[in-house]
């Protein structure tokens, strides 16, 4: 099973990389563009007999290890097999 | 000489450039704030290390992107020499002024000390005081160093000598021992084909003052004053 | 309305008798507001409540000080107009939440407090504090804590020079990260934060204030407990490159004659920068927060008044002169904000919303602060009890090869490899000695640096533990033939409400009086960080003292390594072996009870001094001073650092582990070419000096009496390990 673990900043946690790229892209000509966060994706493979179950050790995972749970939340998803 | 130094929001070895600069030719150089959209006529200019836009998204991206580089670029084409020293060099790789890129330390974290570089390229407009294989003593002082590129390339750069210098130990021994950053093939810096833009990961100019204990980067810009003149 | 009850009070951190002078100074209740500002301000961190009777006793004053505690920062006199400005902080418990955060934010707001005055950073240090190697947290702690001192100076282009690391068990659950920087600024360019001129604009520069870090300044001074997780959502989020951008664009303006006070908004955010820099100047000052640039929506008053966002500053101006400082900002892409003014109504008014939000007479907020005159009892441990030392067999290299991969011995490469120290390239003697020197740029004069405090010591015998930290600190400047001339202080204590934690600060401050007077050192700034415990366990009292000295002249100064062969190798001062509180007695006996060394102040400074002058006058270039693990470990970290071997001659009586690893304090080791010999050997007699001689430089080993030796590769090899060993596990 492929799942994959979405990490962004908290609500209301100061993103100075974010902030940085969205000046950037206002200086480059993309007045549209109002708002930027920068986050990472962790694609993950995983053995477990169903999704539910697969989604309860990749929590813990994110818990201990891929989040920091003091500036970030995350969000895990999972991919359709081919 | 007109010599150029690019600051950038976030440059912060623009000054330590400049005074290195202007020890060797007696002439300060023109500082140019990334914003600018015309640059004066330069036999040089240089791209100085620092952390461009804080190093965000990636080394030297924004950097690349700002105003002043379409004008960087135009003089890279009129035959002006260009020369960017750590963050420098990631913003050249990311403009295509020079092929490859430089992604983060093997060690997976900021390494600052003296390194051992064995001169490949002697002849270059920035090189020719050094001797082929000598053994210089400059320091390094990045998070994201390790130069990478696919195999044609490197062949390519390879082939046509267009090294500057490589990581190495103080007998020149080039391997993954003597290697701080996991670049590819030991690659310090390299020169571009037509042999006008410079990238080089380590800072010369913390190595031209006696006090210091490192006088080995004093060749590097008599050289390229020299060439210029 | 939100209600104002006991529990809301508590929660505060103000106690009945507070909350009532509260009351009777208002005449009405405070509003939520007003609490949090009294809050804030009367936190054991902004008012010092705890700790300013004894702090008003050091001294502060030499020829040399500028001006001392209570601005942003010290500044001292170094000659030709220049003027050093420095000062150092902790940011204890953040680092503890969040080690990188934590670490970065502290290096942030110590450079604020530098620049802010008008220098321009010039030098980082840090002294890091962590629990034992093998709690499970300490690795963990201590990766995030140098990655995170390292990503905010690295980013800065500001180099860390030096500091310490320290491992102990005290720290288990309350690591201490004390960040020090160093500025240079010319004497009449020196910015202070006093507000003036009543009608003058209030302006805000910097970053977006979001809801970091509120309640920031309570947290750090509220003891931890196990629910101390919850806090997390408070710790702040460090941006370098914004604050680059402030430090260009604050210099930038400071050259313009226009700003006429600056204050960095650090613990306590706008309403310490506020409070504090109307109170200096006797002015009121009233704010209106819709201006404030803010990063979230519907932020209310007392979330813009107690954020701690970074990287913002706040200055007084004259109106007509505004356009002129906003086009410096707008440069710069920076926030710039007029969110007051100044009034002579000598109150502290705001409004947000078109609703007056509080109302405060600042003589209440500031001269109305509590001050405790909390009871205190100074114990020490019972004196050392030398039977407990066993002879041993082991050999003295044995013994040398276990101290120096040892955690608090060993070398501290691979953290400062990933600081740069090179950059701005006035770095004259990188971290790994005694001091680092940083040159004064474009001059040929040099400042000497370091960091330093031995906590067993204190913890052991207060006073004599206050009095080595600063003679340390004074010793380690003059090794390097610099002229100590002032320090700055960060105070780290346990909970002050405990008669014996109280003991060891009034302890420590008293050795620190009598050091400070006699070496005449004195403190310019500093600050203080209580309550550094978990459930109930106190932390050894850590005074870290950062020392600043002068060398008129970069022709000559000296370094700890070693650089000829056939150098007459002399050990200056006396050894009587004592091995109290020692590295050996813990790491090889594990004893830790015991009394310390003693300081003999008069005589440190005689020596002191001495070497000072053979190093000046004398031309002498290579002195290390002896610290912790005692004369073979200074000994061999100069052959390390030099590549350069010794042989050693001694009396058979002191080839013993009290001689070899005995930390008696005063003692430095001096390596002396042949032509200077006699002139040397002749003033250290002339001047009574107890001194002898140890054995000559040569070659690549260490030979102890030809009997036993160590090639110094291997030496090395073993020193630098330990921590890639450590971390690799």
């Amino acid at each position: 099973m492929k799942s994959l673990v979405k990490i962004m900043p908290k609500k209301g946690v100061l993103d100075p990389q974010g902030k940085a790229i969205e000046n950037s892209l206002k200086q480059l000509g993309f007045p549209q563009i109002k708002k930027v966060k920068q986050g990472k994706i962790i694609e993950i493979e995983i053995d477990a007999d169903n999704e539910s179950d697969a989604r309860e050790i990749i929590t813990n995972a994110s818990n201990k290890l891929l989040a920091n749970l003091v500036i970030e939340d995350y969000e895990i998803t999972f991919l359709k097999e081919d | 000489m007109r010599v150029s130094v690019i600051v950038f929001p976030g440059s912060n070895c623009d000054r330590d450039v400049a005074v290195s600069l202007k020890k060797f030719s007696n002439k300060s150089p023109l500082m140019i704030w990334h914003k600018e959209t015309s640059l004066p006529d330069s036999d040089l200019i240089v791209l100085p290390g620092g952390f461009s836009y804080g190093d965000y998204l990636r080394c030297g991206s924004m950097a690349a992107n700002s105003p002043i580089m379409k004008e960087v670029k135009k003089s890279a084409e009129k035959g002006s020499s260009i020369l960017g020293i750590c963050n420098g060099f990631q913003i050249l790789t990311e403009s295509g002024l020079l092929p490859g890129t430089l992604i983060r330390n093997q060690g997976l974290s900021f390494i600052c000390k003296n390194t051992s570089l064995r001169v490949e390229n002697d002849k270059s407009f920035f090189t020719h005081n050094y001797n082929k294989n000598e053994i210089v003593n400059i320091p390094i002082a990045h998070n994201e160093g390790n130069y990478f590129a696919d195999e044609n390339v490197i062949k390519d750069i390879e082939d046509k000598n267009l090294v500057a210098f490589r990581y190495c130990n103080k007998n020149g021994d080039i391997n993954e021992e003597t290697n701080p950053n996991g670049s590819l093939k030991n690659i310090a810096g390299i020169i571009n084909e037509k042999g006008n833009v410079l990238g080089m990961m380590p800072h010369p100019e913390r190595a031209t003052d006696d006090i210091t204990g490192l006088n080995d980067g004093e060749k590097f810009f008599t050289s390229i004053i020299e060439s210029i003149k | 309305m939100i209600k104002i009850d006991k529990e809301l009070i508590e929660e505060h951190g103000i106690n009945d008798q507070e909350y009532e002078f509260i009351l009777s100074s208002l005449k009405r209740e405070p509003t939520i507001t007003e609490l949090g500002i009294f809050s804030a301000m009367w936190s054991e961190h902004c008012s010092y409540k705890s700790s300013k009777t004894w702090l008003k006793k050091l001294p502060t004053k030499n020829n040399k000080v500028i001006q001392g505690p209570g601005e942003n920062a010290g500044v001292i006199d170094l000659g030709d107009g220049d003027a050093a400005v420095f000062k150092m902080e902790s940011h204890n418990h953040p680092s503890f939440i969040e080690p990188y955060q934590g670490a970065a934010t502290g290096v942030g707001g110590i450079m604020r407090d530098v620049f802010t005055m008008g220098a321009r950073p010039v030098a980082l240090l840090n002294s890091i504090r962590f629990g034992d190697t093998d709690h499970p947290k300490t690795k963990h702690l201590l990766t995030g804590v140098v990655s995170g001192i390292g990503g905010y100076g690295n980013c800065m282009g500001v180099p860390t020079v030096g500091g310490e690391v320290e491992f102990n068990s005290c720290y288990n659950d309350n690591i201490l990260v004390n960040a020090m920087c160093v500025g240079i600024a010319k004497i009449d360019k020196i910015f202070y934060s006093k507000a003036s001129g009543i009608g003058n604009s209030v302006v805000y520069v910097g970053s977006k204030t979001g809801r970091d870090g509120i309640h920031g300044a309570t947290m750090a001074s509220a003891e931890f407990d196990d629910d101390s997780d919850e806090k997390r959502p408070t710790v702040q989020v460090g941006d370098p490159f914004a604050e680059k951008l402030l430090l260009e664009a604050c210099l930038e303006l400071m050259t313009m004659d226009i700003i006429i006070a600056i204050q960095d908004m650090g613990a306590a955010g706008l309403t310490s920068s506020a409070v504090e820099m109307a109170s200096k100047g006797g002015v009121g000052i009233n704010l209106n927060l819709d201006m404030v640039p803010c990063r979230e929506k519907k932020m209310s008053a007392y979330e813009i008044m107690l954020s701690e966002s970074q990287e913002r500053m706040l200055m007084i101006i004259e109106p007509d002169k505004e356009q002129e400082a906003k086009a410096v900002f707008d440069k710069w892409g920076l926030d710039f904000a007029t969110i007051g003014i100044l009034t002579d109504t000598n109150h502290l008014v705001i409004n947000h919303n078109d609703e007056l939000k509080a109302e405060i007479r600042l003589d209440i907020l500031e001269s109305g602060a509590p001050s405790y005159d909390r009871p205190y009892k100074i114990i020490k441990e019972s004196a050392f009890d030398e039977s407990l030392v066993k002879e041993t067999a082991e050999s003295p290299i044995n013994i040398l090869k276990r101290l120096i991969n040892s955690p608090n011995l060993c070398s501290r490469k691979w953290v400062w490899e990933q600081y740069d120290h090179m950059v701005m390239n006035d770095t004259i003697l990188r971290p790994g000695g005694d001091a680092a020197i940083v040159r004064v740029h474009g001059t040929n004069k040099g400042l000497a640096i370091s960091t330093d405090s031995t906590p067993r010591y204190c913890s052991a015998d207060p006073v004599e533990g206050g009095k080595q930290a600063v003679a340390e600190s004074w010793r380690n400047i003059t090794s390097v033939g610099a002229l100590p001339i002032a320090i700055t202080d960060c105070m780290n204590f346990g909970n002050p409400e405990k008669e014996e934690i109280m003991g060891q600060f009034a302890g420590v401050v008293t050795g620190m009086i009598e050091a400070c007077e006699i070496l005449d050192y004195p403190v310019v700034s500093g600050n203080v960080s209580l309550y550094n415990e978990t459930n109930g366990k106190g932390i050894n009292p850590t005074p870290a003292i950062g020392g600043i000295g002068l060398i008129e002249n970069l022709n000559h100064f000296s370094t700890p390594h070693l650089k000829r062969d056939n150098d007459t190798v002399l050990l200056v001062g006396k050894t009587d072996g004592y091995l109290g509180q020692s590295i050996y007695a813990k790491e090889i006996l594990n004893i830790i009870s015991g009394l310390p060394p003693k300081v003999n102040l008069k005589n440190e400074k005689k020596i002191g001094d001495t070497i000072r002058d053979l190093i000046n006058i004398n031309k002498l270039d290579t002195v290390h001073d002896i610290s912790d693990g005692g004369f073979l470990v200074a000994l061999t970290e100069m052959s390390i650092s030099g590549g350069i071997g010794v042989k050693i001659h001694l009396d058979e009586k002191d080839v013993s582990p009290k001689f070899l690893f005995g930390e008696d304090q005063g003692r430095y080791i001096i390596s002396v070419p042949d032509e200077l010999i006699s002139d040397i050997l002749r003033i250290l007699e002339l001047k009574n000096i107890f001194f002898q001689k140890i054995g000559k430089t040569s070659g690549t080993k260490i030979i102890i009496n030809d009997s036993e030796e160590i090639e110094i590769k291997s030496l090395k090899k073993i020193h630098e390990d330990w921590f890639n060993e450590y971390l690799k596990g």
